[in-house]
């Protein structure tokens, strides 16, 4: 019976109030579609760190044929010269290398023949084209600089990169596009609290002779206040579930479909990184609904 | 009893003679205004039912919210159905509630229901099962003499059979006390008799009832106990009153709370008593 009546109480109350549920599902959608882009572009963000932090490395490298740097006037590094750089690394940076290894240009060949069997872009390269490098782990990422000082100027040394800088920009936008969104989802998850708050306002009060008799008998509080609290939930969860489908069709049209197939060597947020978000999409939605409630239903439906 | 434990501590009382205890209860709703209520003592006993007159603003209605802890008193004690309501947690004010019903001069029917589920309503909603809703809620419409009017709308009800209604939805739990503030306050005195031979019924079975009314024909016919307030004070309790001078309730006349200028029905001042403890005023059969 109570279930029954609690129940049919919160299916009239909906009916009544449609248009102002459909707002509210709406405004926590779009909210909670920002709140979930936000964390799937931080997920993204991990996902590349991890596969490529781990992979990339500081490049010393060496002087090929022909380059026009001061440290490379003698011409292609020399195996001398080589070495010499190996033997700095091992007296003065010993603290920062974990290892190093020299990546040769036949090795350069290899690992580019094996990522692009067919050529790069039509051009089809020869061994002649790599450049030799020395690859250095270092103990720590960010020692880099301290490298870099030792290294740059050396004879038989073009470059010193670190590799990692070459993603900066790019999570630096992914970074930007994560505030960016987290501030519209503030912002809309402000507007939804605010329009969850008037719908079970206006429900309480368009309710009010209810739930005055309700109180008059002796209905409980919790009673009395549940047909409004699940209102606010189901429509704030409906926008939550909505704002799961909006992201999960997102990653499964503009990420793995489209995405994926023009820049295939990036691991990207799949779907299950979404069934990951969707669960906390639907608390954050209880949870504004609950807020909501509790500031409006303590004024306009006390005992 | 529940209830009882707590009475007890009040002391000196036996439980279960009063249902209704104002142990010199007094409200004021805004500090330095005059009070709505001041220094009332009142009992009522269980079975017993009590006129509450006086004129507008002289602490009808605020006597009644108090009873229904609508708000708490300012001092004072009160003690309702075996509580203490002045200092009942918000919680267990449902409980109370239980215990009472209420009926307004203006009905307070959902329009949106028919009788019968304006009846159930007040069942279902403190979770009673649908079989007990079932059963008890044709039973109450019958004792009303609303039987065959279960489907109708409240617009479809002269407003006698309307406030039947809301009186069925009153005791359909049966409670130990009904108040009805004004129930004939919108109905004509033809009509406004039926319903008085309702709450006497209904008094008969044991319920205790009392009604605040502006109606002197009623109160003068029925002969029951009658509770004059004035500017807040008690300012008359007797068994078997009338309604008094028409004139000293009007609120045109303001009276100061000392009496001795009114003329005609006796009185007895609620102020001025040494004990906080009212005149008991003897009841009538049951008891």
């Amino acid at each position: 019976m109570r279930f029954q009546f609690v129940a049919g109480e919160v299916a009239a109350g909906l009916r009544r109030n449609t248009t102002m549920v459909v707002a509210v599902i709406l405004v926590t959608f779009v909210s909670l579609t920002f709140v979930g882009a936000a964390a799937l572009l931080q997920t993204q963000i991990g996902k590349l760190k991890d596969d490529w932090y781990d992979l990339v490395q500081v490049s010393v490298f060496l002087c090929p044929t022909g380059s026009m740097m001061p440290t490379c006037a003698s011409g292609e590094a020399t195996a001398a010269q080589v070495d010499a750089v190996r033997d700095v690394i091992d007296t003065e940076l010993s603290d920062e290398v974990e290892a190093v290894y020299l990546e040769t240009k036949a090795d350069a060949f290899e690992a580019f023949t094996e990522r692009y069997p067919n050529g790069y872009q039509g051009t089809q390269l020869t061994e002649d084209d790599m450049q030799a490098s020395l690859r250095l782990d270092l103990a720590d990422p960010e020692q880099f600089a301290v490298v870099s000082d030792v290294l740059t100027g050396r004879d038989g040394v073009e470059l010193v990169e670190d590799q990692r800088a070459v993603f900066e920009p790019l999570f630096r936008t992914l970074n930007v596009a994560t505030l960016l969104a987290a501030g519209l989802a503030g912002v809309m998850l402000l507007a939804a609290v605010l329009l969850i708050t008037t719908t079970i306002r206006l429900s309480a009060v368009s309710r009010r002779k209810e739930t005055e008799i309700m109180r008059l008998v002796g209905a409980s509080n919790l009673f009395v206040q549940l047909p409004f609290l699940l209102e606010g939930a189901i429509a704030a969860v409906t926008g939550a579930l909505l704002a799961g489908l909006g992201l999960w069709l997102a990653v499964r049209f503009l990420v793995a479909d489209w995405l994926e197939r023009s820049v295939d060597w990036v691991a990207y947020v799949d779907a299950a990184d979404v069934l990951t978000v969707a669960p906390f999409l639907v608390l954050v939605a209880v949870a504004l609904a609950a807020v909501s409630s509790v500031v409006t239903l303590n004024r306009y439906t006390r005992i | 009893m529940p209830g009882r434990s707590r009475f007890l501590g009040v002391g000196r009382h036996l439980w279960g003679v009063h249902v209704i205890r104002f142990e010199n209860v007094s409200k004021v709703y805004t500090r330095g205004a005059r009070p709505a209520l001041e220094d009332v003592s009142v009992d009522v006993q269980r079975g017993e039912f009590v006129f509450l007159v006086g004129a507008s603003g002289s602490g009808k209605s605020t006597f009644l919210s108090l009873v229904l802890r609508e708000q708490r008193p300012t001092r004072g004690g009160i003690y309702v159905a075996g509580r203490d309501v002045a200092r009942l947690s918000a919680w267990r004010v449902p409980k109370l509630r239980r215990e009472l019903g209420v009926v307004f001069q203006d009905f307070r029917l959902l329009q949106n229901k028919t009788v019968y589920e304006n009846v159930a309503f007040a069942l279902k909603v403190i979770g009673k099962p649908r079989s007990a809703v079932r059963d008890t809620v044709p039973e109450i419409l019958d004792l009303v003499g609303l039987s065959g009017k279960e489907k109708r709308m409240p617009t479809e009800l002269s407003g006698g059979e309307q406030q039947r209604a809301a009186i069925a939805r009153a005791i359909v739990n049966r409670p130990q006390i009904l108040l009805a503030d004004e129930p004939t306050g919108n109905l004509d005195p033809t009509t406004s008799l039926g319903i008085m031979r309702l709450l006497d019924r209904i008094n008969s079975t044991g319920t205790t009832v009392v009604m605040a009314t502006h109606d002197d024909e009623i109160v003068n016919e029925m002969r029951r106990r009658v509770v004059e307030l004035s500017d807040g004070v008690v300012v008359r309790d007797e068994a078997s009153g009338v309604y008094g001078e028409r004139e000293s309730i009007l609120p045109e006349v303001r009276r100061s709370s000392v009496l001795g200028t009114a003329s005609g029905v006796p009185r007895r001042a609620a102020t001025g008593r040494r004990k906080p403890l009212p005149v008991r005023v003897p009841t009538h059969g049951e008891a």
